[in-house]
Formats: C-alpha cells, structure tokens, sequence
C-alpha cells in the first residue's frame, strides 16, 4: 500500500468518494435502528461517528462490516457495491470494543488469523507479523496469550490484527473504552500516528466526545438512526447546527429567545430567561419575531468584579457555586431572573484573590460567542 | 459467623459427607471379606482378594461391562455431536419456526421419569420394526439410540451454558478477518467450548453407563449390559462379588475426580499467576 | 428506471449468494437434531398417547390398532378410555401414585434440610477447601447408582452392620427388619437424589454477595435472624430447584422402591413396570405413564407459575 503525501491528504471534493453510503436504513422489526443515512468519507480519513446509547452508530458500523444487512440503500467501498457481501469476504477490518483476541491463540496467531484465511504463504505471514507488532511496539510478545497481556497490549494487539491484512476501510468500534484515563490519552496519539503512517481510512464509533475530538479529522453526530450534523471537531464545537449537537458536545448555556433585531450583519435577541437582550455580530437566516436557541459555552464568558464598559452582553449575577478543578475554576453564577449560567474561567494566576461564595459579580461576552439555532 | 452457627454448619456437613460415604465405604471394606455371607466379617480368612480373582474370572460381567463400555462410548459420542448442534442452534438461532418444541424436546428427557421415556421407546421400536421391518428385534443398537436420546439433554444444557459465556463478537471477529462460518465454528467456537464438551460426554458416558431402568425396556436377550446384570443379581440379595465389582468402580472414577481436582487447581493458580504477571508490567 | 431494476435484482441475487451457504449450515444445524429429538422423543410420545387408547389383545404387540380400514374407503377410530377409566377406579394405582407422591415430597424435604446446611458449608469454606468439598459432592453422582443403593442393602440387612452396632449396643435384643421396609425406600431416596440438592443450592449460595450479610449484621441483625431473613430468600431459585430435581425423578423411580422396598411399597414407576413386563397389559401402562407424566407436568408448571409471581412481585 503506497502512501504518499498526496494520497494522505483529504481528496478534494471533485473526486470520487472512497467510502459512499448511500441512503442506508436497518430495521429491527417495528424498530428504525438507522434511518436513511448518507455519508460520503475520502480515503486515508479518520471518521469518527459520535452518539449517546441506541443512536444507531454501532448498527452504522455493523453494516459497514457485514455483520447486519442493510433493509435499505447501499454501501460503496472503492467503488464497489459491497452491500450484500458477506463480511469474510469484505476488505473491511474491525478493531472490536472487547478486542475479541482469541483467547487460545498467542499474539502472533491472533495477528496472522486473518491472513492464513487467505492462504499467504508462511513466510510472508511470519514477516508481515512480525512487521506489524514491531509497528504496535509488541515486539518479543509473540508467544503470550491474550491474558497474559495488559490492558494497553491487549488494544495494540487488536489493532495489529484488524491492520495485518491492510484493510481499505478500518472500522473501529470506542477503540479506547477499556482503557484508563492516563493511558488512554497516550494511545490516541498513538493511533493517530499509525493511521497516518499506513494511510488505512479509520471509521470510529465512539460516545465518548473527547475521544472524537482529538481522533477524527470530521465527525458525524448521530441521534435516533440519523446523522445530524457533519463535521470538523471545531466546527462541530463551535457552530452546531442544532440544539442537540450543542448540547451534546461539551458544556454549554441553552436558552430560548425571540428575534427582535434582525439586520443581515447582526442580529439582537431578546431572551427573558437572562433578563435582557444577546447580540450577535452575523445574520441569522430566520424571520423576523421566530423563536430561537441560544447556545453559549461555560468558556465564552468573562468574569469580572467591576463592571466592564460595554453596553452589550453584560449580565450581573450572584456566585452560587465553585468548583476548583486545577486548570480551571467552574462557577454557578445566578441571576437576578433565577436562571443559573454555568462558567467556566481559567486559572492564570496562581496567586490569585478568586471569587468567593454570594460574591455578585459581572458577566460579559463576545458579540461572536453566542450560537443561534433554530431547531 | 459465631461460633455456635459454625458448630452447626460443621457437624451438618460431617454428618452429609458420612451419610454419603459410609456406605461406599461399607462396600469396600467387605469386598475384602472372605464369608459368602457378605456382612458376616470372617476374620479369620479375611482380608482377601478371592472376589477379585472370581470376578476377573466371570466371564458373564466381563462380556456385560465391555457391551456396557462400547454401547456408552458410542452414546457419548453421538450425543455429544448432536447435543452441541442443539445447543448451538438454540444458543445463537434465537428465531427459527418451531424453536419453542425444540427447547421443550431438548430438555424435556431430563425431567421425564426414566420409566416412561424407556416405555415409549420400546413401543417406537415396535412400531418401527412394523411398519419398516427395522429395528428386528432389540439389541446394542437401540439401546445406544435410547441413551443418546436422553443424555443428548444434558449435553445440550452443559454445551448451551458454556456457549453463552463465549463473546460472539470472537466469532464475528474471526469472520471479519475472512473465515468462512463453518471455518469460524471448528477454529474458534469449538475450541471455546471443547471443556464443555469434554464435560458433556463424561456426563454422557456416566448416564449411559449406569442406566438400568431405560436399557431394561429396549435391550434384547443377547444384550446384557452391566447395569442389568448387576441388577439382576443383586435382586436376589448382597452379593460379594458385586462389592468388588463396585470397589473397582468407585477406584476408578475416583482416580478421575482426583485428577480433574488437581488439574483445576493447578490451572486456576496458574491463571492467578498469569493475571498478576500481565498486570505488573503496566508502566 | 431500468437500471434501478437491474441493480435490484442483482442485489437479490447477492443476497442468495452470500447468505446461501449459511442457510444451509443453519438449516443442518437445526434438522439434524431435531428430527433425532422428533423422531426418537416426540413420536414415541403420541404412540404412547395412541397405546393408552386402544384394547389390549392377544397378539405382538399386545394392542389392538385404534384405527381400523373398516371397508368402503371408510377408516374407523376407536378411542378406549376403558384404560383411564380402570386406572382412575382402580384403588391400587391410586394409592400408588399418592405413595409415590408422599415418598417422593418427604425425600425431597429431608434432602432439602441436610442438603442445605451441606451447601452452606461447602460454599463459604476457604478456597481449596470448597473445590475439593465440591468435588465430593460430585463423586457420588459420577459413582454406579445401582451400586449406590445396592450399598444400603447390605447395610440395612438382617445381619448388616447397623443391626450388629445395634445389638451389641444392647439397643435391640432381635435385628430389626430394616430392609425391605418404607424406611429403606425413603433412606435409598435421600441417599441417592442429595448431590442434586446440594449442587443447585450451592451455586445459589456461593453467588450470594456476603456484603449484605455484612450490612445486615451493621443494622443490627441476629446471624440466626439474618439467615432466614436475607441468606434464604435469596437462595430460594437454588431450594425451587434442587427439589426439582429431587422431585421429579423421585416420583417415578423404579430402581429403590425395587430394591430397598419390601413387596407392599407400592409406587407408580414400579407398578408400570410390572404392567409392562409382569402383566404385559401395554394400554394400561401406557395410560399410567401418561398420567404420571400429566400429575409431574402439573407440578412443574405449578412451580413455574409460583416462581413467575415472586419474580413479579419483587
């Protein structure tokens, strides 16, 4: 498998697709598991599909590896309809959330499974084994057993076994789950080097936001059988296209409003659970006096003791609740109105004179920090 | 615990194992007397191997324990390969027209009283050799058809408990890396499972072996197992040769409890280790 | 539009293709033991059924055929209920199956109140202990059952050990007749049924979260009091079953009542044996058996429905 530089790179959108999913639905009975889903994924992407529990992503993914038939629409890898190919017959590898090593083989059978199923001669088994645990720095494990490895081996193992055969798409499902905190953010740049360096498209199934940040190139947010909103980790953080997607990625502010301003470069809302009016400095493709959502994140905020000089975006309030975590402090601030806004300040000092309980203090953002959705 | 609760678990378990075992005992020590009389201890002759010799002698048990040994053998094996074909096909088939009768046909011979499953296979016997001239008459044969019947039951639910703990997603893994399901069956899920079918044809075995009542309805005049002829004997009374025959028995599957114990032991230490090993050399 | 065709009936051809050989696969792996099951379990079931219906007769087999060509493209079914009819009024088969009935409820009891503390015991002793406990437990089961039972008739003879402790005790100045007696039946009954006991009620127990113990002991609870009050209800699925399993097979055995019973110890599996082999009276056996089997049906589904209500209610 060549991997130059250009191949690696995101293929534009002029040409064709590497992975098309093409108006995808699975039945379980009365039940809608995935709901008329198209995506459309370049080669050499790491895709990451992002869902609470029961959204579908897991069905998305089991179709993608053969394991369910699809009751609608098709699947195109490289071009090929592979819909109703069984999955032992697909160029298609999966990394599996338990790992499903085969508990009475060593490493090294468990790695070479899948090529002795395709009759490689011995020789190219062994060396191409013994490539890839070099690759997941496995090297000298060959002989163990499954339950003779840690956690964090046992992982690598399962990657090397899903990357021995060089899949055309690697589909992996929460690949980091079983793993502890400290060793998890080791292994997800890890993972990201690798793909890099061999160049297989990642298809990630994760509930875990963090996980599909920092792993994905674009993720797709997926609730009840569908895709919400596809895209980039900033412009799925930064401009959410639905009140889910907001509320479902990081922390945020959630309130309702009513257009009152609305010119093509601002607009002004007015929003009676913050007892006052939100700028924002674009246009909003909305009527005039529609309801809206506005969404503002914990960090978007700045706190202060005295009041700041601008006119827009100040709000006064009473701290009613401090959490200091280290890197930064989260705040409950209360306003006058009873609504609770949730903040969040880093902490930049370290001799600092911080905000105490029943302090009343000002609050103050940007005319781009607000998001405004409209469903 | 207090003392006194323990006191009354401790003798009640003294008291379980003795009723247990005494009589087993009983056999053994008087398969050493040298009286007719059984339970007359003849101390002056005894102890003595003289019903050991005569038994090894006999060549009625000889002829019956050999039957009894092929016709369980063949039964253990036959149920096991059909046992785990129902087991796994009521395992991992959860839909399928007719799954209820087949649940209820795979575990129905364990509960029914051995009196009647042995009735109506003698009566299927004779129907059969009515209306398609075979079997003729009853020998080795039915009586392995009629063992398999029933032991297939416990082999379905040792095989079917062991197969639910086997993670499907090793068997969509294997599939996944290109094994063909028939492949993914021999080079995965059996060898997952084979404890489970080593488990099920020693129980197979076992039931076979010792069945009495079921054997006594279907087998012919020139098929007499074990079971039958020591039944038969010891009908009439004790019997010392029948001690010796059962000191042999009991020896022997001792043995085989005794080695399954120490290799169960050995290996869930070794796994212990295994597991400590693996987990010391997390950084 | 064509072509939307053509795809679709390409796809249908794949589907075919792809899942044809595990059609097959599972298709074998249904049938084959199924049609075992039905052909050597199932149908020997409805002859039984068809047997219990018919008149005896003087012939091999010994049963009249139910249904008869009778001429003129005409079948004729003739249904006996002579069978039932002379089982349900006969007083003999009633007091066997209610002796079999009580022989078997007081064996499973008395299995139950040694077999539980036995559980116990085994499943809170420390480690290597329990396995090897464990393992006698099984021994028995995997030792001849014949040859089991066969142990208590040379114990329980005339001049068997326990008469002889009992004589030279001076407890009783004659052997006691403790062969062939009911005593015998319902000790060959405990005796041989109490590994079943004791095997479900130790997983039951050995899976019960010693914590809760613990946390009753914190709130102020007696251990005799926390027994009955936590450790049993807990370990009630373990008690259902084991005297099931206890129940079940004791009501139609044929082997101890044979062997440890005197000639009046009536119970029904030995009283169909004997119509069977003794009487050769086959329609008359087989509608025994189907009672039996209808009296042994009741009480499981009985013990289902009970179990199903607790589950609910908890």
């Amino acid at each position: 498998m060549s991997s130059s530089p250009a191949e690696r790179a995101p293929a534009p959108a002029a040409t064709a697709p590497y992975v098309r999913i093409d108006r995808l639905t699975k039945r379980f009975g009365e039940f809608v598991a995935v709901n008329q889903v198209s995506l459309e994924i370049p080669r050499g992407e790491i895709f990451c599909l992002l869902g609470g529990s029961g959204c579908g992503k897991t069905t998305l993914l089991r179709m993608l590896a053969g394991f369910e038939v699809p009751s609608e629409g098709a699947i195109y890898i490289d071009g090929v309809d592979v819909t109703q190919v069984p999955p032992y017959e697909r160029p298609v590898n999966m990394m599996f959330q338990s790992y499903a090593l085969f508990p009475h083989m060593t490493v090294a059978q468990n790695v070479a499974f899948g090529l002795r199923q395709d009759s490689v001669p011995r020789a190219e088994i062994e060396a191409r084994v013994t490539e890839m645990l070099a690759l997941v720095q496995l090297a000298g494990y060959e002989k163990r057993k499954p339950h003779q490895l840690s956690g964090g081996q046992r992982q690598r193992v399962a990657l090397a076994r899903a990357l021995v055969k060089r899949p055309k798409l690697l589909l992996l499902d929460e690949p980091l789950g079983a793993l502890d905190k400290k060793l998890r953010e080791q292994t997800q740049f890890e993972l990201v080097n690798l793909q890099e360096k061999l160049g297989v498209t990642f298809v990630i199934v994760t509930h875990d936001q963090e996980e599909a940040m920092t792993l994905a190139a674009r993720i797709g947010v997926m609730r009840a059988g569908q895709i919400l909103q596809v895209g980039t980790p900033t412009e799925i953080y930064e401009f959410p296209n639905s009140r889910f997607v907001a509320d479902f990625i990081g922390s945020v502010n959630m309130t309702e409003g009513r257009l009152v301003d609305d010119a093509p470069d601002h607009v002004r809302i007015d929003c009676p659970q913050l007892g006052g009016t939100v700028y924002v400095d674009h246009g909003v493709s909305s009527p005039p006096d529609a309801q809206v959502s506005v969404a503002i994140r914990p960090e978007k905020f700045q706190l202060s003791r005295d009041r700041p000089p601008q006119q827009d975006n100040l709000l006064s309030g009473v701290v009613t609740g401090i959490a200091y975590l280290g890197d930064v402090t989260r705040y409950l601030v209360r306003l006058p109105t009873g609504f609770v806004l949730k903040v969040t300040a880093p902490n930049v000092f370290r001799h600092e004179e911080r905000l105490a309980h029943d302090e009343t203090v000002w609050i103050h953002w940007h005319a781009s920090a607000a998001v405004v959705v409209t469903r | 615990m207090t003392g006194r609760r323990s006191f009354f678990v401790l003798s009640a378990m003294v008291f379980g194992f003795a009723f247990l075992y005494l009589p087993i005992l009983s056999m053994i020590v008087y398969s050493f007397n040298a009286s007719r009389l059984v339970t007359v201890w003849d101390s002056a002759h005894s102890p003595t191997l003289a019903w050991y010799v005569e038994l090894f002698h006999n060549d009625q048990v000889l002829d019956a324990a050999r039957l009894s040994f092929r016709i369980a053998a063949v039964n253990a094996t036959g149920a096991v390969i059909l046992g785990t074909l129902a087991a796994f096909a009521l395992e991992r088939y959860t839909r399928f027209r007719g799954r209820t009768l087949f649940g209820l046909l795979t575990t129905a011979p364990m509960v029914l009283p051995e009196v009647i499953t042995g009735l109506s296979l003698l009566l299927l016997f004779v129907a059969l050799d009515q209306a398609v001239g075979w079997p003729s008459g009853r020998d080795a044969t039915t009586i392995t058809i009629a063992h398999m019947t029933f032991s297939l039951a416990y082999v379905v639910v040792v095989v079917q408990s062991r197969l639910a703990t086997v993670d499907r997603s090793l068997e969509e893994a294997a599939m996944d890396l290109g094994a063909r399901p028939w492949k993914v069956f021999f080079v995965i899920t059996l060898p997952l499972i084979a404890p489970a079918i080593a488990s099920g044809w020693v129980l197979a075995f076992i039931l076979s072996w010792d069945d009495i009542v079921i054997t006594s309805f279907v087998s012919g005049p020139g098929s007499t197992t074990l079971p039958q002829l020591v039944f038969s004997k010891v009908r009439l009374g004790v019997s010392p040769d029948i001690n010796a025959l059962a000191t042999i028995l009991v020896l022997i599957v001792s043995v085989g409890v005794a080695i399954l114990g120490v290799y169960m032991m050995r290996r869930d230490r070794r796994r212990a280790r295994d597991a400590q090993a693996a987990f010391a050399v997390i950084p | 539009m064509n072509s939307v065709a053509g795809t679709g009936l390409a796809r249908a051809v794949g589907r075919l293709r792809g899942s044809g050989r595990s059609a097959i696969g599972r298709w074998f792996v249904i049938a084959v033991p199924y049609f075992w099951l039905a052909l050597f379990f199932l149908v020997p079931f409805l002859i039984v059924l068809k047997i219990a219906f018919s008149n005896i007769q003087l012939s091999m087999p010994p049963v009249e055929p139910i249904v008869t060509w009778a001429g003129d493209k005409v079948f004729q079914l003739r249904l006996h209920f002579s069978n039932f009819t002379f089982v349900f009024g006969d007083d003999l088969y009633r007091a066997a199956f209610l002796n079999s009935l009580q022989v078997a409820g007081i064996s499973t009891l008395f299995a139950l109140l040694i077999g539980y503390p036995m559980a116990y015991g085994i499943a809170r002793a420390p480690g290597t202990w329990r396995n090897i406990l464990f393992l006698l437990v099984v021994l028995p089961f995997f030792t001849s059952f014949l040859l089991r039972v066969y142990a208590w008739m040379g114990l329980l003879g005339r001049n068997g050990p326990i008469n002889g402790v009992l004589l030279k005790l001076g407890i009783v100045a004659e052997p006691l007749q403790l062969l062939q007696t009911d005593f015998a039946v319902y000790l060959g009954m405990v005796y041989s049924y109490l590994p079943f006991m004791v095997l479900p009620l130790y997983t039951a127990i050995e899976k019960l979260d010693l914590t809760l113990l613990e946390a009753a002991a914190d709130l102020g609870c007696r251990p005799t009091k926390a027994f009955f009050k936590i450790t049993l209800p807990l370990t009630k699925e373990g008690v259902f079953a084991g005297c099931l399993l206890v129940f079940i097979p004791a009501v139609g055995e044929y082997v101890i009542p044979a062997l440890l019973g005197g000639p009046d110890t009536l119970m029904i599996g030995r009283v169909v044996w004997d119509e069977f082999f003794g009487n050769r009276d086959w329609p008359v056996a087989s509608a025994l058996a189907i009672v039996l089997l209808v009296i042994l049906a009741g009480f499981v589904l009985l013990l289902q429905k009970v179990q199903a209500r607790e589950k609910e209610a908890a």
